[in-house]
């Protein structure tokens, strides 16, 4: 695996991972505390390499952001505006179908799509997006709607949370994303978020999500207030949400960036959080298959590094990204599949197309 | 002794790499294993966790150049409306800036230009010596040479005249890579590998201190960029006048070198061999100004035991598109929360200000 661990604590979790025994609580706080850096990225690349080998996934995608009004105005958003505020917008359906019509020619393989909790759109607005995107590509993965953002649906068309995504599965939802859940702590809640549902409410969406088939991812934010042992309690909930439903299929750590937020003193995280929390959360997670470095949000840079501290998935070409934007990211708005490719293959992985379900769609050139 | 372990080994043992096996490391060892060798190398040179970083401002007093390098997006030809050369006025206030913010050097470099005589380079100094106190980090081994054309004088007697006047060290500058069929592409008008080294080693043996570059990242090979590795090696063999070795990525926009920049998995590979092959060279920097702050900061835990300079202005990055900024306040926010001590130092490695964890 590696030469010598600097930190000596690091072997006695390497054995716990060559016997698959299922790390704690406390080695989740050794992860975190330990500064051999170089020791836990080779711990979750071991485990990477399990389960995945050389391989590296990307998907041909486009997000789509339909609204930025929210009424839950979250602390660490830079993206929400009210609805008279300046900057506020809300897509028409016509809007969305152009937006997609402008990129109807390339091999596009997942649209990404969330937006604020709008206070007054009506549900069918919600399907009719669904609607307007299967028509104009009848073929793509559609994966859309937090669970923030079904919650919100239930209750404003009066339905069950089962009915609610069973009409979204109707009108054409295959995957749900996984923001929303943040940190899944009631402190953390209280303090930056206390509009948007509690997270025992995003777990219960996303069960009974993974109950209609539909599967999804998770993430939380890290790099804002919260305490090791808070990350970790995270990685745990959603460790046993999947034991249950097995309905995540990646994991996807989140990089706070506090421009233009209420938290805008907070500077920006560190590449050893980065890495770390890349590394430990394929630790941790020892029943998801997938832990993505979301390139917008670390950096081109060191989302290539991140394939050796336990990621396979490096995301896609997004082509228009704007919530990590409005909050001062640096990276590039979108990527080309050439730029995806060369980060991957420049550091000897093998790069695989996939869809939004992680299956492979081509083999690359 | 030709696989990656059996490498490894000889080299934990304190047996020197040679050519082949850096190769075959550089091309074979995993990343993480890479990181690992260079790290402890580290370790067992400075057994304290201390980054050190140097407050300083890089001062081009001009821009215009005769080498026109093909990689450089900086320099102007002579009549160009951007051309410059600094007055004295801009100069004493960058100064004069420089030292309120805490800085302790300067950087000061420029282009060969065609009809400055020898005595404005002595004259600058002795102006800037006469009216302030500070380090001057001046004059890669290019310009030297250069002066020594213009001024008739050997290399040894243009040092010491530079000396004499003011200057404290020599920045590293100029190298690229030292091998002449490489530079022959790249920069054909600047001065040859082996002048760049004799340069060096007359500086060495005058007493000045001076640092050593690579640019790596465009047309080089990687036995190339190894065989740069080794002539670094060779002369601090016989001089120990390097201070410290920073290898930095070619940056190509606004250049005439139509390439992809060198990835962080390249720029963190190479800065790990670096540290691993110049067993006799004390410091290596990381080059936060081509990688940003995050790759930055992981190059501490690849064998960089320094950050460089918090460069209160850098202009010659910054014109081939690249512009990270950092402060001292960020430099030692980086630093600390890689879990290692913060310290300011000056351009010959002593500490003259410790920041607590």
């Amino acid at each position: 695996m590696i030469l010598s661990f600097k930190d000596k604590r690091l072997y006695a979790i390497k054995e716990k991972i060559e016997t698959n025994t299922r790390l704690d609580h406390n080695d989740g706080l050794t992860l975190f505390d330990t500064n051999d850096l170089i020791g836990v990225g080779a711990l979750a690349d071991y485990v990477r390499r399990k389960r995945h080998g050389n391989k590296t996934y990307y998907v041909y995608n486009q997000h789509i952001n339909y609204t930025n009004i929210c009424k839950n105005r979250c602390l660490f958003c830079a993206f929400a505006r009210d609805r008279h505020e300046k900057g506020a917008y809300m897509y028409s359906v016509k809007q969305v179908r152009d937006i997609l019509i402008q990129n109807k020619n390339d091999r596009l393989k997942e649209i990404h799509m969330v937006g604020g909790i709008h206070p007054n759109a009506p549900f069918e607005y919600y399907l009719d997006l669904l609607h307007t995107i299967r028509e104009v590509r009848p073929d793509i993965h559609i994966k859309a709607f937090t669970a923030v953002e079904i919650d919100h649906f239930s209750s404003i068309s009066e339905l069950s949370l089962t009915e609610t995504i069973k009409a979204l599965k109707k009108a054409g939802l295959n995957m749900v994303p996984g923001g929303g859940s943040e940190v899944m702590s009631n402190r953390i809640h209280q303090e930056l978020f206390p509009k948007k549902i509690h997270w025992s409410r995003w777990a219960e969406v996303m069960k009974a999500v993974h109950a209609q088939g539909i599967t999804s991812n998770a993430t939380m934010l890290y790099g804002h207030i919260e305490t090791p042992s808070e990350r970790i309690t995270h990685l745990s909930q959603l460790r046993k949400i999947q034991d249950e439903t097995n309905g995540f299929t990646a994991f996807i750590p989140l990089a706070f960036h506090s421009e233009n937020t209420k938290l805008s003193h907070i500077p920006p995280t560190s590449a050893y959080l980065d890495l770390k929390i890349t590394a430990i959360a394929r630790l941790i997670l020892d029943n998801f298959d997938h832990i993505k470095a979301y390139w917008v949000m670390l950096g081109e840079k060191l989302a290539q590094i991140a394939q050796t501290f336990g990621a396979d998935d490096l995301d896609g070409t997004i082509i228009d990204e704007k919530i990590t934007h409005s909050a001062g990211a640096r990276s590039s708005k979108g990527l080309t599949r050439d730029q995806l490719i060369n980060m991957i293959r420049s550091a000897g992985f093998e790069p695989v197309e996939r869809d939004a379900l992680y299956q492979p769609v081509r083999s690359n050139p | 002794m030709n696989n990656v372990e059996s490498i490894i080994d000889a080299v934990f043992q304190g047996e020197r790499i040679q050519t082949d096996a850096a190769e075959i490391l550089y091309h074979n060892a995993p990343l993480l294993t890479l990181a690992n060798l260079a790290d402890q190398i580290r370790y067992k040179k400075h057994p304290n966790p201390v980054v050190t970083f140097v407050v300083d401002r890089n001062i081009n007093y001009t821009n215009v150049c005769i080498s026109r390098c093909k990689f450089c997006a900086f320099c102007r030809p002579l009549d160009h409306q951007e051309a410059y050369v600094i007055s004295r006025k801009d100069l004493d206030h960058k100064i004069q800036e420089t030292i309120d913010l805490g800085g302790t050097q300067i950087l000061m470099q420029g282009g060969l230009h065609p009809d400055l005589p020898f005595s404005f380079y002595v004259d600058l100094l002795e102006h800037i010596k006469s009216h302030f106190d500070i380090h001057i980090h001046g004059f890669s081994p290019p310009e030297i040479d250069h002066m020594a054309r213009i001024s008739g004088l050997t290399v040894q007697k243009t040092i010491q005249a530079l000396k004499k006047a003011g200057l404290d060290s020599i920045p590293g500058g100029g190298a690229e890579i030292l091998v002449d069929i490489v530079r022959c592409h790249v920069s054909p008008n600047k001065c040859n590998a082996n002048t760049w080294l004799e340069i060096m080693k007359t500086a060495h043996d005058e007493g000045l201190p001076t640092s050593a570059t690579m640019m790596f990242g465009h047309i080089e090979t990687p036995a190339q960029m190894i065989a740069h590795l080794m002539k670094i090696r060779e002369l601090q063999d016989q001089t120990s006048g390097f201070t410290a070795f920073i290898p930095w990525s070619f940056q190509p926009k606004n250049t005439h070198i139509y390439l992809r920049e060198a990835t962080a998995w390249q720029y963190l590979r190479v800065l790990a061999l670096s540290r691993i092959v110049l067993d006799n060279v004390p410091n290596i920097q990381a080059s936060w100004v081509t990688q940003g702050d995050k790759i930055g900061q992981l190059a501490l835990t690849f064998g960089a035991n320094d950050l460089g300079s918090t460069m209160i202005e850098e202009n010659v990055v910054s014109a081939a598109g690249v512009k990270f900024r950092l402060s001292k306040e960020d430099m030692i926010r980086l630093i600390q929360s890689a879990g290692l001590q913060a310290a300011q130092r000056n351009c010959v490695y002593e500490i003259l200000h410790w920041y607590p964890l």
